[in-house]
């Protein structure tokens, strides 16, 4: 075979899968999905391709794959069969799965071997059969059925319906049949620009050939056009273009050939608040907007057509212009109503509106939050507020829900309060509060800093999650209607970022208890309403009944504590893990247990990562571990047998270990050898360094103890047998791996660590 | 546009009738009750159960209480008229009928921006659901296109597929005009000027507004309510599936009512639809049984 039959003997492929208008949003994610299984079919059938590219517009997507060979290469699969002497069942069994008769059978060795010459596939035979199967397995988020063929449930399904397959191998057509559509070389081009159908020649020309009909198939290059032809939109009307690549990729999936193209509206609008204007241009309309020279937002949007229009675009700016101006007019007839009604009256109003049906109303909410958001201000958790400011901000904080423009506009809750506390006098901490309450929404939102803000969004979000914990509305699996988990993102994002402290368990005891008929005669700024801890928060709520006849806390409360801890940590972990922690040095400090302080837990889990990961921890960790295992050996074989304590001049039971096997030895120093003395001196010196640190949260400084006993412990290990055949030496060479063992334990659980 | 002088609203829906009625549907008139759009009327929801072929195209006059603004908003109506197109099974090249439609009324799609934007259709008082778009004409939702997956909690055997003109601003696009009242209806004539949409319609959206937001009886309102569910189920156990769904529909008003009266609460927002639900639903299925579709 001469090197040209060789080339010859690759070709290439190409697939179009065209349909009605596929989702923008769901482009992306079915390109790589087309790519996966394509890719999937080739490996099944021993094939693979030099290159494929994918590709998607609204109406078609598409792949190329080169440089396939045109057929498999022929293999012989050879299966082991029963010893020459075998029972003659076991011949017979053999030869009907094979298919063989016994002189087709190799033998070797003593071993029959059924072998098969299996003849290399013809790889247009593989694509025909792996395009359907392609089809079906399609992953969309939703499909549908459509047509005649849908009289059968069990009718093909796709994101809208199927229209057409382009399916060439080289330049021949791939056979295939799906529920009717059969493929073939021909495709459409531009819905508008270009009519009848187009006949592809092989996967060479047709990125080309669609162009010439007005598509554009690369989404990137589409992309491109939006990106850098709404930029020159705003530059030659003298603004700059709001970049936004959401909407550059929302509109690259809404256009086959798209014309970036700007518009005006009535400067008067811009009296609304910009982030109105942004909203209705982006989510309704899918436009970009532009700023001024001055950096405020222009009377300017640009918009995207699929056509190059035979007026210019003119119309399209036109009725564009129009669409928006009316949108524009609804929120600021929205703005100018709510601007007239005080926050306070609107607040008056969430008594009204259900928060969840067994929680009360927002109103009922707003007192819970406004009463924690004062505690924590007063209390001196967050510092730099005033009590009053926090509380006010968190009593206005939802009234922005009853305005008409969060009616129209939802996703702008929070930042409407915060323009109309702002307009009625509200001082700015309050209306920032009010703005900001809502964040962090979600990983890599802004976390705010601002103190009253703080206060507001800690409290709104500890009680969301203590109230639906208490009513058995805990996240469970892929489950979490109420966005559980994103609000304990947010609380740790603030309590990490602002440093804040608190028993958060306390905390939640003390939300979970604050529910029931009570709430409405509730006075508790008049005491002190969260406690320290869960059994004593039976504190005056219901202030105009006897004393001590205050309600009990809700007997299920340490339960439900003990799952908002459990949650906490896993939100932590999860978190941290995303952060890119190891997961296994955040066990190792978890399982300490009895830490509700987050923040220091962090701290720890930090200094243990920086720790472990020198040269010094990681020596440190397999004595850790060496010491264990010898324990534990131990520990399972000879608990019993440990010598009792002999009479000696040291109490190593000094170093409060709870081990056994070293709390009640007695040593005397002339019975020491130098490893042995060295490790117990090091370990007399390190314990209470160690403990020192962590009482003042120094964990560097603890870890930094504990490396003392590197050296040590190594020593001790090269030239103590601890094994001794004397138990008494060995119970107390046991006794002090325990006190080592117990030292590091007290830092940091290091069976937890990996390595 | 083109260069002859845009449609009046009603040249726009006797065009549409033409259009689609040499598509061979079969031009129904509107049905004789008070609904919230033209997915109710019968030729819709009933007819789109069912393995039979079934074309149909009509007004449909919809009543959307909450949505009254006395005549004030240039933009809302409480009553208003869709246009409906019905077609089952689905015809494969049914995009093309329907931008055959958009040039029939004088729409040049090289000339305005025509796109289909997904917008995924489901009615939680009808138990159905569907996917699709919204169409774009220049930014502006005209039109809105349902595959039907499931009507009244049925898998649709086969789908149809739904078509929803919104004529009055498909009518302000292709008219220009800024205010629905302002709309041509009748196209001026040598010896009488055009009759506008308000001048027809105006005083029937300020007097229903002030009574569906002010003066409706809502007692009256809530009994209603309770006879025609009381009816829909007799009717149901009579094995009578279209006066059932009368009821249902009858129901399914009474509450948008009530709803602009604001005498339901949010919590009992929920209960009272999911009574209607049940309500066309049990009907939808009466009509299966009916015709021995059921399984």
């Amino acid at each position: 075979m001469d090197g040209k039959e060789w080339v010859g003997s690759m070709t290439d492929f190409l697939l179009e899968l065209r349909s009605e208008e596929i989702p923008a949003r769901m482009q992306v994610k079915a390109k790589e999905d087309l790519a996966r299984l394509f890719n999937d079919a080739l490996t099944k059938a021993g094939l693979s391709a030099a290159s494929v590219e994918v590709f998607a517009t609204p109406r078609r997507l598409a792949l190329i794959a080169t440089g396939l060979p045109l057929a498999t290469e022929a293999v012989s699969e050879e299966t082991k069969g029963p010893k020459v002497g075998a029972p003659p069942q076991a011949m017979e069994g053999f030869l009907r799965k094979s298919g063989l008769s016994q002189d087709q059978l190799v033998e070797r060795d003593g071993v029959y071997y059924a072998v098969v010459e299996k003849a290399g596939r013809q790889t247009a035979d593989v694509l025909a059969e792996a395009i359907p199967a392609i089809i079906r397995a399609f992953p969309w988020p939703k499909s549908q059925r459509w047509g005649a063929a849908s009289v059968s449930t069990e009718s093909l399904r796709w994101v809208r319906p199927l229209q057409g397959i382009v399916a060439l191998l080289g330049d021949a057509v791939v056979h295939c049949d799906i529920d009717g559509i059969v493929s073939g070389a021909e495709t459409m081009g531009h819905r508008f620009h270009h009519s009848g159908a187009i006949t592809v020649g092989n996967a060479g020309d047709y990125i080309e050939k669609l162009r010439a009909a007005y598509v554009l198939v690369h989404f990137s290059e589409r992309c491109r056009i939006i990106r850098d032809g709404a930029k020159a939109a705003a530059q030659a009307a003298g603004l700059t273009l709001v970049e936004d690549e959401g909407l550059v990729i929302e509109n690259a999936g809404l256009t086959e050939w798209p014309v970036p193209m700007l518009g005006r509206f009535d400067a008067a609008f811009l009296d609304v608040p910009q982030e109105v204007i942004q909203l209705t241009a982006r989510v309704n309309q899918k436009y970009f907007v532009c700023h001024d020279s001055t950096g405020k937002l222009a009377n300017a949007f640009v918009c995207t057509a699929n056509i190059d229009a035979h007026d210019g675009g003119a119309a399209i700016v036109a009725g564009n212009e129009k669409v928006l101006a009316a949108r524009l007019s609804d929120a600021k007839f929205f703005w100018e109503q709510d601007l007239k009604v005080a926050l306070d009256s609107q607040a008056q109003k969430l008594a009204q509106i259900t928060f969840h049906e067994k929680l009360g109303s927002v109103a009922d909410k707003v007192e819970r939050v406004a009463k924690l958001s004062r505690w924590l201000v007063e209390e001196g958790i967050v510092k730099g507020a005033t009590a009053d400011a926090a509380e006010r901000a968190a009593r206005l904080c939802k009234a922005d829900l009853v305005t008409g423009m969060v009616g129209e506009f939802p996703e702008l809750q929070g930042i409407m309060g915060g323009y109309y506390a702002r307009a009625q006098g509200e001082s700015d901490a309050v209306a920032d509060a009010i703005r900001d309450h809502y964040k962090p929404v979600g990983q890599g939102d802004d976390v705010p800093t601002a103190p009253v803000t703080v206060a507001v969004s800690l409290a709104d979000k500890l009680d969301s999650i203590a109230q639906f914990f208490a009513m058995g509305q805990a996240p469970t699996g892929s489950k979490d209607p109420f966005a559980l988990r994103r609000s304990a993102f947010g609380v740790l994002a603030l309590l990490q970022t602002n440093n804040v402290r608190f028993d958060i368990a306390a905390i939640l005891a003390g939300l979970i208890n604050f529910i029931g008929p009570e709430e409405s005669v509730m006075d508790i700024t008049k005491r002190r309403f969260w406690s320290q801890s869960w059994n004593q928060i039976q504190i005056g709520y219901a202030w105009d009944k006897p004393h001590n006849a205050y309600p009990e806390p809700l007997e299920s409360t340490p339960k439900i504590i003990g799952e908002l801890q459990k949650f906490f940590a896993d939100r932590l972990k999860v978190q941290q893990r995303e952060a890119g922690v190891r997961h296994d040095l955040i066990d190792a400090v978890f399982s300490l247990g009895g830490e509700d302080d987050l923040v220091r837990l962090l701290a720890r889990v930090k200094a243990l990562q920086a720790y472990i990961t020198t040269a010094e921890g990681a020596n440190l960790l397999a004595a850790y571990k060496r010491a264990a295992n010898i324990l534990k050996q131990a520990d399972g074989a000879e608990k019993t047998s440990v010598a009792p304590a002999q009479a000696g001049a040291h109490d190593v039971s000094q170093s409060k270990t709870t081990d056994e096997i070293g709390s009640s030895l007695r040593w005397s120093d002339a019975d020491l050898g130098g490893d042995e003395s060295a490790l117990r001196t090091a370990l007399d010196a390190a314990e209470p360094k160690a403990a020192a640190a962590l009482s003042v949260e120094d964990f560097e400084g603890a870890m930094a103890a504990l490396a003392t006993l590197r050296a040590p412990i190594d020593a001790f290990f090269e030239g103590v047998m601890v094994n001794d055949p004397d138990p008494a030496k060995r119970a107390f060479r046991l006794g002090l791996l325990a006190r080592f063992r117990d030292a590091v334990s007290r830092v940091a659980d290091f069976s937890k660590i990996e390595g | 546009m083109s260069d002859v002088a845009p449609l009046s609203f009603q040249d726009l829906i006797l065009t549409l009738h033409a259009y689609w009625g040499k598509q061979g549907c079969a031009i129904l008139q509107p049905y004789d009750m008070e609904m919230g759009a033209g997915t109710f009327h019968t030729a819709t929801t009933l007819r789109a159960l069912g393995p039979d072929p079934w074309n149909a195209a009509f007004v449909q006059p919809s009543r959307r209480p909450t949505d009254g603004r006395y005549g004030e908003n240039p933009n809302r109506l409480g009553a208003y008229y869709q246009y409906q197109v019905i077609l089952k099974p689905s015809p494969p090249n049914l995009q093309e009928l329907y931008l055959g439609s958009l040039k029939a009324i004088g729409i040049d799609p090289l000339l305005h921006d025509i796109r289909f934007v997904e917008d995924d259709w489901e009615s939680p008082t009808l138990g159905a659901w569907g996917l699709g778009w919204e169409i774009w004409c220049d930014g502006m939702e005209v039109t809105q296109f349902t595959y039907f997956q499931q009507m009244g909690g049925f898998d649709c055997k086969p789908v149809s597929g739904e078509l929803t003109y919104g004529l009055e601003r498909l009518a302000m696009y292709i008219q220009n005009k800024d205010s629905i009242f302002d709309l041509v209806y009748n196209n001026a004539t040598a010896d009488r000027p055009a009759v506008t949409y308000g001048d027809i319609f105006r005083e029937n959206e300020r007097q229903m507004s002030t009574y569906h937001f002010e003066v409706a009886d809502t007692d009256m309102l809530f009994d209603a309510f309770k006879k025609a569910t009381a009816e829909c189920e007799s009717c149901l156990q009579h094995a009578l599936p279209i006066p059932a769904y009368e009821q249902a529909i009858k129901a399914s008003h009474i509450f948008n009512i009530l709803q602009a009266r604001g005498v339901i609460s949010v919590q009992e927002r929920a209960s009272y639809m999911g009574r209607v639900r049940d309500l066309a639903k049990g009907s939808c299925q009466a009509w299966m049984e009916k015709n021995g579709w059921a399984v």
